[in-house]
């Protein structure tokens, strides 16, 4: 999934100049490999060029690394693995002949926030091989970094350093762990800085805090006995008309609202609404973006679930019970700028199971990188002043699921 | 014994021949899940029956992530995947010296599937399988990357990444096995659940076919006999199917239904099932009846095992049920011979070296227990200290087994 929108051309220029001020030009030409290994995709296809050219890859100086490393941008997650494997040979390869490898060269690497991610966090691990001073001079710097690793260790550095804080520096333990709680997206960290200020005074608000949606419309429950609702198109799927009544499972719905006040953004049907069994339910709601941008709608639920952005389909899960947590499933969307319109199916089967009664959802809106993206008002908007919308057919996309970190 | 010799000379040694083509081995090797032949017997082995942090741990070292995975041994080097990282989607091969403990090389990979497990499964479950030339390393996240025994990268499939519903929020825990030159690998889910036969050489799919839409935590085995074409046995909810593995076509299907946890093991003749119980069926080719089931030897609901899956040595079938009593049968008639109450819980599948039984539980306890009497006795008792969620892999007198945290090579 390509970050950024620069050129792989011209991330290789940028990469050879900033090589290039202390380590002499590759005299190598690597991209007849590079093309190989990018173009590796479905189903192995490429698999055996991509495999040659790293062989090549492999071999290659410590000032050939300014070409490996520009091949990651805007690589496939399947030929960035392919080149993280030849940088880590070549980087190997040096260390074990203790042979020099360009360390200012590498850092700056690291420092260009615009390089991938993913190459810059293999590029400082390398690097703090070779320069143990590496990680106290960066990582303190990497707060609100693109790299969700980097600012992880960042967050991680100042809560150790609020934790120690003696009980008489409480207030400038608090601007220390507001200062981590800037940067920290993995909900570990989150949860541990938000309990820490509470114990000093503070609340942290962590549905602005993960960009959790709050207050839908909802419908339903429609049939999904022996989990046939997942796959039939019920009204809701083909229009959205809030005004209309619905034929239902159980007889004439019409669209209602829920608003959940739960901390961390549980919608929970079960509870709030009734706990359905066999059941469909649609929820919906608008989301106001300032301008056109790339979010991910980040959701967990225990429930079979689909879901659409501006009458799009975006994905589809049928699967029941096997577990709920933060960040549990990442779908990328497009956003328009102004009013967007989010809707979400949700399924429940029949299982009596103790453990299988729960029917929720927890979902937020963010940046790749998992930083909250914020509608443009600070509430969420329910859809009343929605209109009509007819949706486009369902496609699966295939980046829905394949877009871990 | 004499059983036991027959099996692996019957079943092993046209499979190894089919499986290598260039490197020696020495038959000291534990190339998968429950070694070579998928039995988790190593019949000429023995291992210390008690062990400490002085006495037979010949060494231990750190790894740098998470791993309900197990150890394989190729030649003179351990094989370990690990998984690291707040969403364990770091992916880690590593390669041990066999004798010292030394780190050969470790090779790094990010997942392009998802990463969610229970907390109590890692991304790295699956145990890696090899074919004595390629290292195959399989994750939770259906990630399978193929490298040479120097770590070079071979071939790298994202099983999710292509078909993006193949996932568990739990985890999946198949292990995948090396059947000539294909390797067989079972995602099977709730959702888009599949199983295909890879070619080693380049990770292309020979064949992919629709499975049971159930979350499945099975591995597959595989039996072969004599010269005749081996077959792999896939299991899920449904029961068993036999397919051929460079093909994929179904020689025959078992259809009463199997566990989606412990899985089967195969016998001199039988392959016995975590169904209804434990039920053993015959073996071969040939089938039942019209609808192409195999042949129904027995039965028995006592038997049915808990997470870890039942080994058969020398005869007998050893089942662990949910309560952590050991159980031995008979295996040719499912008659129980004895019970042994053990400390579970166990995840775990035993191992056999020589006459005893090596059980380690979720706390790192190992119980070892001699098989060889009328009755069963925990010879050694011993811990490593930490949960113990893995397999352990035998090669000759040695014993490697992995925590989150650490790799031991146990022996004299």
């Amino acid at each position: 999934m390509p970050r950024f929108s620069r050129s792989f051309a011209a991330a290789s220029v940028f990469s050879a100049i900033v090589f290039s001020t202390v380590a002499n030009l590759s005299a190598a030409d690597l991209s007849p490999q590079l093309k190989a290994v990018r173009s590796v995709s479905r189903e192995g296809q490429g698999n055996e060029a991509a495999a040659a050219a790293v062989r090549t890859l492999s071999a290659a100086s410590a000032s050939d690394l300014s070409q490996i490393l520009a091949g990651f941008e805007g690589a496939s997650p399947l030929a960035a693995n392919y080149l993280r494997n030849a940088v880590e040979s070549v980087a190997d390869r040096h260390l074990a002949a203790k042979k020099p490898l360009p360390a200012k060269q590498l850092e700056a690497f690291v420092l260009e926030r615009s390089n991938d991610p993913r190459a810059r966090r293999l590029v400082f691990e390398v690097l703090a091989k070779v320069d143990s001073t590496a990680g106290d001079r960066l990582i303190p710097t990497m707060l609100l970094d693109p790299s969700p690793e980097f600012r992880r260790d960042a967050v991680q550095r100042l809560v150790g350093e609020a934790e120690g804080l003696g009980k008489d520096s409480a207030d400038k333990a608090k601007q220390v762990y507001r200062k981590a709680l800037s940067g920290a997206t993995d909900s570990d960290l989150v949860k541990k800085i938000s309990k820490s200020l509470k114990d000093l005074g503070d609340e942290v608000d962590l549905v602005s805090h993960f960009g959790f949606l709050t207050a839908w419309r909802i419908v339903g429950p429609f049939d999904n006995r022996d989990f046939i609702g997942f796959d039939i198109a019920y009204a809701p799927e083909k229009e959205l008309d809030f005004a209309a009544k619905l034929k239902a499972k159980d007889g004439e719905v019409a669209w209602g609202e829920i608003t959940t006040s739960d901390k961390f953004g549980i919608v929970d049907i079960a509870k709030s609404v009734a706990p359905h069994k066999g059941a469909v339910m649609y929820l919906a709601t608008s989301y106001e973006a300032a301008a056109n941008r790339n979010v991910e709608f980040r959701f967990g639920t225990p429930n079979a679930w689909k879901l659409w952005v501006n009458g799009k389909f975006l994905f589809g899960r049928d699967e029941y019970h096997r577990g709920m947590a933060i960040d549990q499933y990442r779908v990328p969307a497009k956003l328009k700028a102004g009013k967007n319109v989010i809707l979400l199916k949700l399924c429940q089967n029949e299982q009596d199971d103790d453990w299988a009664q729960r029917y929720q959802i927890q979902i937020r809106v963010c940046d790749p990188s998992g930083v909250a993206v914020l509608p443009v008002s600070s509430k969420n908007q329910t859809t009343s002043d929605v209109r009509s919308q007819k949706r486009q057919p369902q496609r699966l996309t295939a980046q829905a699921e394949g877009a871990s970190e | 014994m004499t059983n036991l010799k027959n099996s692996l000379t019957r079943r092993i040694i046209p499979l190894m021949a089919a499986m290598v083509s260039s490197t020696c081995l020495t038959g000291a090797d534990w190339l998968q899940f429950r070694g070579n032949d998928v039995s988790g017997v190593s019949a000429l082995s023995e291992i210390p029956a008690t062990w400490s942090d002085t006495e037979n741990v010949a060494w231990k070292v750190d790894l740098p992530g998470r791993g309900a995975s197990g150890a394989i041994v190729i030649g003179d080097q351990v094989v370990v995947t690990a998984s690291s990282g707040f969403r364990q989607d770091r992916l880690h091969v590593l390669s041990f010296d066999r004798a010292s403990g030394q780190k050969n090389w470790e090779r790094q990979f990010w997942a392009t599937g998802r990463t969610m497990t229970h907390p109590k499964m890692a991304v790295a479950t699956p145990t890696p399988a090899s074919d004595g030339e390629r290292i195959f390393a399989f994750y939770s996240s259906n990630d399978v990357v193929c490298l040479d025994l120097d770590g070079n990268l071979q071939w790298l499939r994202g099983l999710t990444h292509d078909f993006p519903n193949a996932s568990n929020s739990l985890g999946m825990s198949s292990s995948p096995i090396v059947i000539g030159d294909t390797l067989i690998v079972q995602v099977e889910n709730d959702a888009e659940s599949f199983a295909t036969g890879l070619d080693t050489s380049n990770g292309k799919a020979r064949w992919k076919k629709v499975r049971p839409k159930k979350a499945n935590w099975t591995s597959p085995t595989f039996w072969q006999e004599g010269d005749a074409a081996p077959m792999a046995l896939l299991q899920s909810s449904a029961g068993i199917e036999a397919v051929h593995p460079q093909t994929g076509k179904t020689i025959w299907k078992f259809g009463d239904g199997a566990s989606t946890i412990p899985s089967s093991v195969v016998t001199l003749d039988s392959l016995l099932i975590p169904s209804n119980g434990l039920t053993a069926v015959r073996l071969g080719e040939k089938v039942d009846d019209e609808e192409g089931s195999p042949e129904v030897l027995w039965n028995d609901r006592k038997l049915g095992p808990g997470t870890s899956s039942p080994i058969a040595v020398n005869g007998k079938v050893f089942v662990v049920n949910r309560a952590g009593v050991l159980q031995a049968a008979d295996v040719n008639t499912g008659s129980l011979l004895w019970r042994l109450r053990l400390k579970g819980p166990f995840s775990a599948t035993p191992v056999a070296a020589g006459k005893h039984l090596i059980f380690f539980n979720e706390k790192g306890d190992a119980q070892v227990v001699d098989i060889s009497g009328a009755e069963g006795e925990i010879v050694g008792e011993n811990t490593v200290g930490e949960t113990i969620l893995s397999t352990p892999a035998i090669a000759d007198n040695e014993m490697f087994v992995r925590s989150d945290g650490h790799l031991w090579k146990i022996a004299k």
